[in-house]
């Protein structure tokens, strides 16, 4: 496996040395490894020509942009109006509870990371869920509970 | 997202194509190639139908055809398509050309659609959808009210084509305008023609397309080019994904018209802005740029007329505020997405300080159906001044969830009793909130009132880009409005003052009402204060973000005064004035709401009546979400 800096060459090979590109430079860098590091925000203030601390401010401004590692499960519940209409605060709340973390937070064996996303257009199915790829729809409590069963057995 | 057609349609040997006469020539040799004998099988890849297992489905169909031995002649084409539109009954399957619509179908439902239907030309009756009213199973697409009460224009060739294969767009008959265009009118005429049409922008504002391009070429003329156009597929409003329907299900629409718009203003630079959440609408963007590019109606000299223009995809990086115009150009430009001032308007100076146009995503699509059907028959769809068809997302709580297209100026009954199938509970619906966050709610007392830019203004909501939501009696007003409050606070990008403290004040207030405290006068300081953040803030986000606050206090003023005179929330929301408990009579002690109650609070034996300690109960509703036997009652 290559390391990581030898990727995040790789990326940043791929755009011109412009600052215009330091949002896609961000989001590849995420895709690789789910976060963005200060290392490899350097590297791309290095590259893109812009200040660290516009990089900072860019990747602190987009709710996308994670700086810290996320968990093994990603859970994104849906707050879309839809969702929230029909009980999706309350599957929030019930993960909250049970996983013991704050929307935006990481389980501390980093197994999961618990998110909310404005709408993810499947509001036919509501309250939905995406566990990392994956939708889980018309949720109840009870079937948070069984969802969180069945990623401990897998 | 791969088709079987698609491997027969890549032995068309196309090349570039270099004339209108080229591209005929293609579509007829695509229409000609295409067996009218064979059956197609038009599997839902909508998210709402991925969402609900129709991956599997469309799979099951191709290995079942691969693998059954089945007939040469009848085996059908499997396409699968963008979103069909009934999401609520979704994964949806149409057979054609008989048009026979299969709903909440299975893989293993598969297996009898092609022995009965594939093979025998029956229908497979109980995956039909039947008549709410009757009960009556009905056959085919055309005769569902859902579909045949809406006026698809735009909405036309999604979930009919697959969007992934130009050559099926082709057949369809794109990139006739654009053909069209190059070959017989001049730019001018083009812009010409979209100003008679009456087409206004379908991203929330209804700023009439045709003046702002207008805008655009003077700012041109003043100083000199170049000038960018720009699609805003930046969707934002949550409960709204008709952009994203419109760019995963026919991607070439927005395309063609992106190039249209580029001819008629002189651009040869465009960008796309998709939102951050809608990979596969960046990835079917993508495609069918790649293989305009290829066919030359993408590029360098298109279609041999010596107009030359390309476009780049942007991806958003997930902020609300970035689908306003001057915000969306910041991010386009690398940095954090800000709006500015707006007395210079985008016009002339925008990307890059540049002359910009920018139209949302059902606007861009719009263009090609304009010139090519012209202006004439456009502006004969719609009403006065609001002219064309409208694409909304219905959601919430209605029967027929989905994307539906209407005439502009249909009334709001229509689109929620007759199309939608009104509310599940069999009640009239309490309030549509249109246009999301930044627009208003329309109480069922006007319900006659024409969806349209210009009497949704005037009701005091706001079209918005076309999200729908429909409530009921269950729904607190006070809570929708403190929803899309901490919504827009959240998304605030803080730059202006009016709008970063404005609204967390505007939610300080409100929070105090869902707790049952305050007083009639905090809803003065709140209209007041809502007023000031319309007049004061620097870009839209800011100055409609009151809107659902005010047109609820407007219309719902005595629920308001329920929870700051009586402390009690009517439709049984707010969780600081509600308590629940279990009603004897339909309690069987199953004990499944005591075993979920992370309090500990429900006691009773098995088999007997359980009760709720109100003491300890954080109201969480989790016992009411358990409870198979509706015994759970707020009071």
């Amino acid at each position: 496996m290559n390391s990581q800096v030898e990727v995040i060459d790789e990326i940043l090979e791929c755009y011109p040395e412009k600052p215009e590109y330091l949002i896609f430079l961000l989001q590849d860098i995420q895709s690789a490894y789910g976060y963005i590091s200060p290392e490899s925000m350097q590297a791309v203030s290095d590259y893109a020509g812009v200040p660290i601390t516009q990089v900072y401010s860019v990747a602190t401004f987009y709710q996308s942009f994670r700086l810290e590692p996320k968990g093994e499960h990603e859970l994104r519940v849906c707050l879309g109006t839809a969702c929230y209409l029909k009980g999706g605060q309350r599957i929030v709340e019930e993960l909250e509870r049970k996983l013991n973390i704050k929307a935006g937070e990481t389980t501390e064996d980093m197994i999961y990371t618990l998110d909310t996303v404005n709408c993810v257009g499947a509001c036919a199915l509501s309250p939905v869920m995406m566990v990392d790829d994956k939708y889980e729809t018309n949720l109840t409590a009870g079937k948070v509970n069984k969802i969180l069963k069945n990623i401990e057995t897998e | 997202m791969t088709n079987e057609n698609t491997a027969l349609n890549t032995k068309i040997n196309s090349g570039r194509l270099n004339s209108h006469e080229d591209l005929n020539a293609l579509r007829q040799q695509i229409i000609d190639k295409h067996d009218p004998t064979k059956l197609e099988v038009l599997v839902c890849h909508g998210t709402g139908c991925i969402a609900n297992g129709s991956m599997e489905v469309s799979e099951t169909f191709k290995k079942i055809c691969e693998t059954s031995g089945i007939d040469v002649k009848i085996k059908p084409n499997i396409k699968t398509t963008g979103c069909q539109g009934f999401c609520s009954r979704g994964p949806l399957v149409l057979i054609n050309p008989q048009g026979i619509f299969y709903q909440r179908v299975k893989p293993k439902d598969v297996e009898e659609i092609i022995q009965k239907t594939i093979i025998n030309n029956e229908p497979v009756e109980r995956l039909l959808y039947k008549d709410p009213k009757t009960g009556e199973p009905i056959k085919t697409e055309n005769e569902i009210p859902f579909y045949n009460l809406q006026e698809r224009i735009v909405l036309h060739n999604i979930g009919k084509i697959d969007p992934t294969d130009i050559n099926d767009k082709i057949a369809a008959g794109g990139y006739q305008a654009l053909a069209k265009a190059l070959t017989t009118m001049t730019p001018k005429d083009v812009v010409t023609e979209i100003t008679k049409s009456g087409l206004r922008g379908r991203g929330g504002a209804g700023f009439p397309t045709g003046r702002k391009w207008q805008g655009a070429l003077k700012a041109v003329d003043k100083k000199g080019g170049p000038v960018y156009v720009v699609v805003n597929g930046d969707e934002g409003d949550p409960g709204a994904f008709m952009d994203c329907a419109i760019m995963e299900g026919d991607p070439h629409a927005v395309l063609e018209g992106l190039i249209l718009g580029a001819y008629a203003l002189g651009s040869n630079n465009g960008y796309l802005y998709i939102r951050a959440e809608y990979p596969l609408a960046v990835k079917h963007l993508e495609m069918a740029m790649a293989q305009a590019r290829e066919l030359g109606l993408l590029g360098e000299n298109i279609l041999n007329s010596g107009f030359s223009f390309d476009a780049r995809i942007n991806r958003g990086a997930g902020a609300f505020v970035c689908g306003e115009s001057t915000a969306l150009f910041t991010s386009i430009e690398g940095k954090a997405g800000t709006p500015r001032p707006k007395y210079v308007r985008s016009v002339e100076e925008g990307l890059w300080g540049r002359p910009t146009v920018l139209n949302n995503v059902e606007t861009w699509a719009n263009v090609p159906l304009i010139i090519d059907k012209g202006a004439d028959w456009y502006s004969k769809l719609g009403v006065l001044n609001n002219t064309g068809t409208k694409v909304f997302c219905l959601v919430g709580k209605v029967n027929n969830v989905g994307l539906v297209e209407v005439p502009m100026g249909t009334p709001l009954s229509k689109i929620v009793e007759d199309i939608g199938g009104g509310v599940p509970n069999g009640k009239p619906f309490k309030a549509v909130q249109t246009g999301g966050p930044s627009g208003g709610c329309i109480p069922y007392k006007l319900k006659d009132l024409a969806v349209d830019f210009d009497s949704l203004t005037k009701a005091g909501a706001m079209m918005g880009s076309g999200a729908m939501i429909v409530m009921d009696d269950r729904d607190c007003v006070v809570d929708v409005a403190l929803y899309f409050l901490r919504f827009l606070e959240e998304e605030s990008c803080g730059k202006c003052i009016p709008c970063r403290l404005g609204l967390s004040r505007m939610k300080e207030i409100l929070d105090t009402f869902s707790h049952g405290k305050g007083s009639e006068k905090d809803i003065d300081d709140l209209i007041s204060l809502a007023k000031a953040i319309q007049d004061g803030a620097l870009c839209a986000l800011g100055t409609s973000a009151p809107n659902p606050c005010l047109t609820t206090i407007k219309f719902f003023k005595e629920e308001y005064l329920a929870h700051i005179n009586e402390q009690r929330c009517p439709a049984g929301v707010c969780k600081d004035l509600i308590t629940y408990s279990i009603d004897p009579d339909a309690c069987t002690g199953c004990g499944s709401c005591a075993r979920h109650c992370p309090q500990n609070c429900i006691s009773g034996e098995k088999k007997k009546v359980h009760v709720i300690d109100t003491q300890n109960c954080i109201r969480c509703g989790i016992c009411m979400d358990t409870c198979k036997f509706d015994a759970v009652q707020v009071n």
